[in-house]
Formats: C-alpha cells, sequence, structure tokens
C-alpha cells in the first residue's frame, strides 16, 4: 500500500491511490462481464426477430423520430458526461457538478421517452407476453433500461458526496466510475440502436 | 496526465458519434443497398462508436494496469462477437436442425 499521505501529483486524484486503482481496474472487469451478459440478450432478441406469432413485427412498432430523440439524448448525455470528468480532473466541483446534474437530466429524459414507448406498445396489445420477438425485445431494451435507471440512482448518490466532502481520492474515484459505467450504458445503447431499432425498420 | 486538449478531444469525439450516428440511419432509411450490405456497414460504423468512446471518453489506456484493462475488453468483445454471430449461424441457417 502506499502511503496515503504520499500525493503523486503527476495522477489524476482517483489514481493516486493503490486502492483507487484496483478499484477503477475493477470497474473495467466488471464492464468487461456486462459486455458479456448483453451479447446473450443480443444473440437471444437476433435469434428472435422473425418469431412475431402473427403479431405486430418491428416495423410495425418502431417510431424513427422516437428512437433518434432517445439516441441523441443518450449520447449527448455521454459527452457532458465525459466533460464532468474532465472538469473533475481540473478540480473543479461546480463545473463537475453542473455537467453531472445535466447528464443525469438528459438521462432522466430517455428514461422517460422509453417508459412512454414500452407503455404505448403495450397499450398496441404488444407486451412481454405477445411473442417471442416482444419477450426478446422487452428483455434486451428493459434490462438496458434498467441499467439506466440504477445509474440515476447511483450518480445522485454520489453527487451528495462529492457535494459533501469534495474531490478526495476516495470521492474523485468514486466518480470517475460511475463516469466509467455511463459511458458504458451508452456503448449499449449504440449497438441497440443499430441491432434493434435501425435493423428492426429493413427486416 | 492532464492534456490541454482534452476538451478538444471531447468535442471531436462527440461529432463523430453524431456523424456515425446520422450516417447509419441515412444508409438503413434513405438508400438501396442489399441488405447485407446495410447490415455491415451499420454494424462497422456501430463498432467506430465503439471505439469513439472508449478512447475519447472512457479514458481505456490510461492508468498502470491500461494494457489489463484494455485486453479484458477486447477479450469481452470477442466472447460476445463469438455469442451472439454463433447464435445466429445455429439459429437462423443451421436449417439441418429443422
Amino acid at each position: 500500500m502506499a502511503n496515503p499521505s504520499q500525493v503523486d501529483t503527476s495522477k489524476p486524484l482517483e489514481y493516486q491511490s493503490e486502492d483507487g486503482k484496483l478499484k477503477i481496474l475493477g470497474i473495467w472487469a466488471f464492464l468487461g462481464a456486462e459486455i458479456v451478459l448483453f451479447a446473450t440478450l443480443f444473440a437471444t432478441y437476433l435469434s428472435l426477430h422473425g418469431q412475431t406469432a402473427g403479431g405486430p413485427t418491428s416495423q410495425d412498432l418502431f417510431e424513427v423520430k422516437e428512437f433518434m430523440i432517445e439516441t441523441i439524448l443518450l449520447l449527448t448525455s455521454s459527452f457532458t458526461c465525459g466533460l464532468a470528468v474532465m472538469e473533475m480532473r481540473k478540480g473543479s466541483k461546480k463545473g463537475y457538478l453542473c455537467w453531472m446534474l445535466v447528464t443525469l437530466l438528459l438521462g432522466l429524459g430517455f428514461l422517460v421517452m422509453e417508459i412512454n414507448e414500452f407503455a404505448t406498445y403495450v397499450s398496441e396489445g404488444a407486451g412481454l407476453s405477445r411473442s417471442a420477438f416482444l419477450s426478446a425485445f422487452f428483455a434486451l431494451v428493459g434490462t438496458h433500461g434498467a441499467h439506466v435507471t440504477l445509474g440515476i440512482g447511483w450518480v445522485l448518490l454520489v453527487l451528495y458526496q462529492v457535494y459533501k466532502q469534495g474531490f478526495t481520492p476516495v470521492t474523485a474515484r468514486k466518480a470517475f466510475i460511475t463516469g466509467l459505467y455511463w459511458h458504458f450504458l451508452d456503448v449499449v445503447w449504440i449497438f441497440i440502436f443499430t441491432a434493434v431499432y435501425l435493423l428492426g425498420m429493413v427486416s | 496526465m492532464e492534456h490541454p486538449n482534452t476538451l478538444k478531444k471531447h468535442i471531436f469525439g462527440f461529432l463523430w458519434s453524431l456523424i456515425l450516428t446520422f450516417a447509419a440511419l441515412l444508409i438503413t432509411l434513405r438508400t438501396n443497398l442489399p441488405l447485407g450490405w446495410k447490415v455491415t456497414i451499420i454494424v462497422t460504423l456501430a463498432f467506430f462508436q465503439l471505439i469513439i468512446q472508449l478512447l475519447y471518453f472512457m479514458h481505456l489506456t490510461e492508468g498502470d494496469s491500461k494494457w489489463i484493462q484494455v485486453v479484458n475488453i477486447v477479450y469481452g468483445l470477442f466472447v460476445a462477437i463469438v455469442t451472439v454471430a454463433g447464435s445466429i449461424w445455429i439459429m437462423l441457417y443451421n436449417t439441418m436442425t429443422h
């Protein structure tokens, strides 16, 4: 263990303690496992995409405008989250908190649109149990939505700690890790956008 | 580790992710390419976006354990591709089992 009073200023705050370094490596291991988790859901969805059991198909359901707005919201939130971490590295607590609040609002906007989308499908009779296609669709997109919901709660708790304690090696590490998680949500969405929505419009 | 061009890097990454997103949308809806071509192109664009997120926003290649991080993510992606492509191959194209 490095002496906690030793400050290696050549490194960002979150990397300065051995503990911080290990936990950042840990989140990368977690994200690797998450990639595989989502891969199984993608594999299920793509295998069952055509099994509509006479019910609505992806072409009947998906609205270009809706999923494009969802995509832009999440892409932009990933960008503002990156800016927040950049502000943190400049030592600006205010900059971090502001950009992270913007990130959360964009994430919340995304979530509201997605819940709305799901509610519309269910009201049109296209619920979870209608067909194998819809079961796989809700499992995949719903798991991503659950991750966004968890992410919003997690980021809020970290924001509170940063607000109360300022940046220490511990809070900076937490802020950095939640940032990585948030970017990862956007990465998964890019593949949902491509494999579910775009492909769903043409096949 | 703090680069003076970080802001530029972020804006560059964001612009590219927007360009790739709209390119994928236009190729899917506004061209008459065969389906196989469309699938190949937009999946490739998605992987470019993944690389942009990992390098420009997620600082994948920083820290003392950067190579462990890179190998871990690449291995995760390898398992993901095998899982997805293998499932599609068996479930949709292996007509012997039907």
